[in-house]
């Protein structure tokens, strides 16, 4: 009797189990569904579609085009021949500017760090020009940095140096002068140095210099592995803002070439002087709208994609042991 | 159990999200041309208007938009001003855009007629009995492509030189140079440097780049050919690029690239009123019709003269570049009959052409603008006239991948200039083979 009611009971526990972890897990997907809804709407469909369209020949106006294959990545790989300096422009920007940008990130915030007196007034003149708008900060640059006539040419020549350099307009020289447009607005890196620097425990500094160590040494093994996670932060965010760079190389370069860009749209001038300037977003935005070749683009953006992607991979995979020594 | 309903959800995302995917990238196929109405029928309501241009300009077209709607009560035009082709271009490939579209460049037109972007013209061209012959043969053919006429041309640029007489009188050179060795000749005389060498003044600064100089407008100057008949680019198969290619390179190494680029670089920009010829910085200097009403504006007591360009072969002297705007119906046009009213309106009607061409100081595009007596002309604006009546006289032609060719023709150019380019001719080659690929890419 026991026996068979065990057996009886036995299916209606596990029906009622199985009620139970299907409400449960509709439960955590009716909480999920609109982060859920969010990623397919805003990234997985918008991301097939890039796929689905790279496959395609097509422009703004005869969307969706013919079946390309993979035309568009044998192109891109085998005979664009602006490809290549698009990419090392950005690569250039990449493993240039972003640690530019850290490392003056990081010396303006320790250099608050250090001071007594007035490091208000100075945290305020470091971060002011996070609030410039892009395109401002990018034409005021073209103008100060402006050959013979610009403010920084004049104060060159107060210094004796006649033959300054020829910054946006000339081929080796405009992207340091880009990065040192990059470095002047880095008033929100540096806020976050700051704060990191301002967490580290006074105790560990004190307890190195009892041990003797100097000021390098407890930069290196007491600040660095305190702050690396905020560091490896800035590095990952660097490097992707870096490899979408687009307005200041675009604002810059039309305002150098000194050319108008009247009706025609913006991006004739792109990559002015001599191409030095065009990184890969922009060659993109060129070949997509300007070219009308928005299935070539679209294969340029998945491969964006994709490098982005094992980049920030790599990063984050070789810096484990780096960041596992703050925790 | 559990994996295989997980395996089931992830099934069932993916295929949602490859089917919306799919979806997404269907065909939206332009919609199809409606009948048109028949012939002596009346147009009204509300259209759109996109032009590109602003300030001083934007109020002379608004001004011919006045008179149209004072003629046509029935319409009304909402203009919207400072619009450019990217913008325009975006709007109706969202399946939006304007009524009426004016674009700034010639070089739409290949894309726009191919793709169905802006509407076929002729059944209404036909319709109203419009007399194309009235509008000169240069300016017709780059307002069509692979027979459809889905443009109007909207008045047109003519390039020609402008030269500084006083400059020109300090050293005693009395005409405007004719040919490439002329210019070249008046160029050196007129070039000032420096104590230190650098440029103070250039007679004539040949750099690609700088303000209008650019393939195009060069390519004028020999009759270079840009595209063979079938599409594919000529460039390395015409002599005459050599011949233009190296007489500007001579003159760029007679001054020096590296001395030309900072030059430039302290130079004003092309339309503010420290434009370098303005200013007195150059001698000679390429530049189109416009011009004439900048220097009245910013330059008032300047003392100079026009000509037609320098050319290889004297017996095409007198021609030069011409490029227009045109305008066009929208695909998605709701009111395509007041549209092609105002379209026929500003193109075709003598008066709103010549008033068209005294505000903003372009180049008229039928014949009877150009001889109508209010077209308010001085010897100046009167031989831009000349250049873009001249048979001789070239355009760049309408491609279905847009400027492509002509932008890999410019970065060829930027390697040339340098010195890069060891050997021109099979260079030329190498972007003719470039160029196909590219234009094959965009199908």
């Amino acid at each position: 009797m026991t026996t068979q009611s065990a057996v009886v009971a036995r299916p209606g526990t596990a029906r009622v189990r199985r009620r139970r972890r299907i409400r449960h897990s509709l439960t955590v997907l009716s909480f999920m569904a609109p982060a859920l809804l969010g990623i397919l709407i805003f990234l997985v469909f918008p991301l097939f579609t890039a796929v689905n369209s790279s496959l395609h020949q097509f422009g703004q106006l005869n969307s969706p085009g013919v079946w390309y294959g993979l035309g568009n990545y044998k192109y891109l790989f085998t005979q664009d021949p602006f490809i290549r300096n698009a990419a090392w422009n950005t690569l250039w920007f990449v493993v240039i500017m972003v640690p530019a940008q850290i490392l003056t990130g990081l010396s303006a915030a320790a250099l608050l760090t250090k001071m007594r007196k007035g490091s208000s007034i100075y945290r305020t003149i470091f971060y002011l020009p996070a609030l410039v708008p892009t395109v401002a900060g990018a034409l005021a640059f073209v103008y100060l940095l402006k050959p013979q006539v610009g403010l920084v040419d004049h104060l060159l020549k107060l210094v004796g140096i006649d033959n300054g350099p020829l910054w946006f307009n000339s081929p080796h020289w405009s992207k340091p002068s880009l990065t040192l447009l990059a470095m002047w607005g880095i008033g929100n890196t540096m806020v976050i140095f700051l704060a990191a620097l301002l967490d580290v425990p006074i105790s560990l500094y004190e307890a190195a210099a009892i041990d003797g160590a100097g000021p390098w040494q407890r930069f290196r093994h007491v600040t660095l592995p305190s702050i690396s996670p905020v560091l490896l932060f800035t590095a990952i965010t660097g490097i992707i803002a870096t490899l979408s760079y687009f307005t200041e190389a675009a604002v810059a370069a039309s305002a150098a070439s000194g050319q108008a860009t009247v009706g025609g749209g913006a991006s004739g001038s792109f990559g002015y002087p001599n191409e030095s300037t065009l990184s890969y977003p922009l060659y993109l935005y060129q070949a997509g709208f300007s070219q009308d070749r928005l299935g070539y683009a679209n294969a340029m953006a998945v491969v964006l994609f994709v490098v982005t992607f094992l980049v920030i991979l790599v990063l984050l995979k070789r810096s484990k042991s780096f960041t596992e020594g703050a925790s | 159990m559990k994996s295989r309903r997980i395996r089931g959800l992830t099934a069932v995302i993916s295929m949602a999200t490859a089917v919306l995917a799919v979806a997404a990238c269907s065909p939206s196929t332009a919609p199809k041309q409606k009948p048109i109405a028949s012939p002596g029928s009346t147009a009204s309501g509300t259209i759109t208007f996109w032009h590109f241009f602003t300030d001083r300009e934007a109020t002379a077209i608004q001004g011919v938009v006045n008179d149209f709607e004072a003629s046509h009560p029935n319409i009304k035009v909402q203009v919207k001003d400072g619009q450019d082709d990217d913008k325009m271009t975006q709007a109706i490939a969202g399946g939006g855009g304007p009524d009426v579209g004016l674009s700034y460049s010639t070089d739409i037109v290949g894309k726009f007629c191919k793709s169905g972007a802006w509407q076929d013209l002729s059944q209404y061209i036909s319709r109203d009995k419009i007399d194309m012959n009235n509008i000169p043969d240069p300016v017709r053919n780059y307002t069509s492509y692979a027979g459809k006429q889905c443009t109007m041309p909207f008045l047109n640029d003519a390039y020609g030189i402008y030269y500084n007489k006083d400059m020109f009188a300090a050293k005693g050179i009395t005409d405007a140079p004719k040919t490439l060795d002329e210019l070249t000749a008046a160029a050196k005389k007129l070039t000032v440097f420096n104590k230190d060498g650098s440029i103070k003044v250039a007679g004539f600064d040949p750099l690609f780049g700088f303000y209008e100089n650019s393939a195009a407008h060069f390519a004028a100057m020999s009759g270079a050919k840009w595209l063979t008949d079938d599409g594919k680019s000529a460039i390395g198969g015409d002599p005459n690029w050599q011949t233009v290619l190296n007489w500007q390179k001579s003159l760029v190494d007679w001054f020096g690239y590296d001395k030309l680029t900072k030059f430039n670089a302290s130079l004003g920009d092309e339309f503010s009123a420290q434009n370098a010829f303005q200013a007195g910085k150059v001698a000679i200097n390429l530049d189109g019709e416009w011009r004439i009403a900048f220097l009245a504006d910013q330059a008032k007591n300047m003392n100079y003269g026009v000509a037609p360009m320098p050319v290889t072969d004297q017996s095409r002297y007198g021609a030069g570049y011409i490029t227009g705007n045109v305008i066009g119906i929208s695909r998605g046009s709701k009111n395509p009959e007041a549209a092609w009213e105002f379209i026929k309106y500003l193109t075709t009607n003598t008066d709103a052409v010549v008033k068209l061409a005294n505000g903003i100081k372009n180049v008229p595009t039928t014949k009877a603008a150009l001889a109508s007596p209010n077209l308010t002309t001085d010897p100046n604006f009167k031989l831009f006239l000349d250049i873009s009546a001249n048979p001789n006289t070239v355009t760049t032609p309408p491609s279905g991948a847009g400027t492509t060719y002509q932008d890999d023709m410019q970065a060829f150019l930027d390697k040339w200039q340098t010195g890069k380019v060891s050997n021109l001719q099979s260079g030329l080659t190498g972007l003719d083979t470039q160029i196909n690929q590219a234009l094959a890419n965009a199908g």
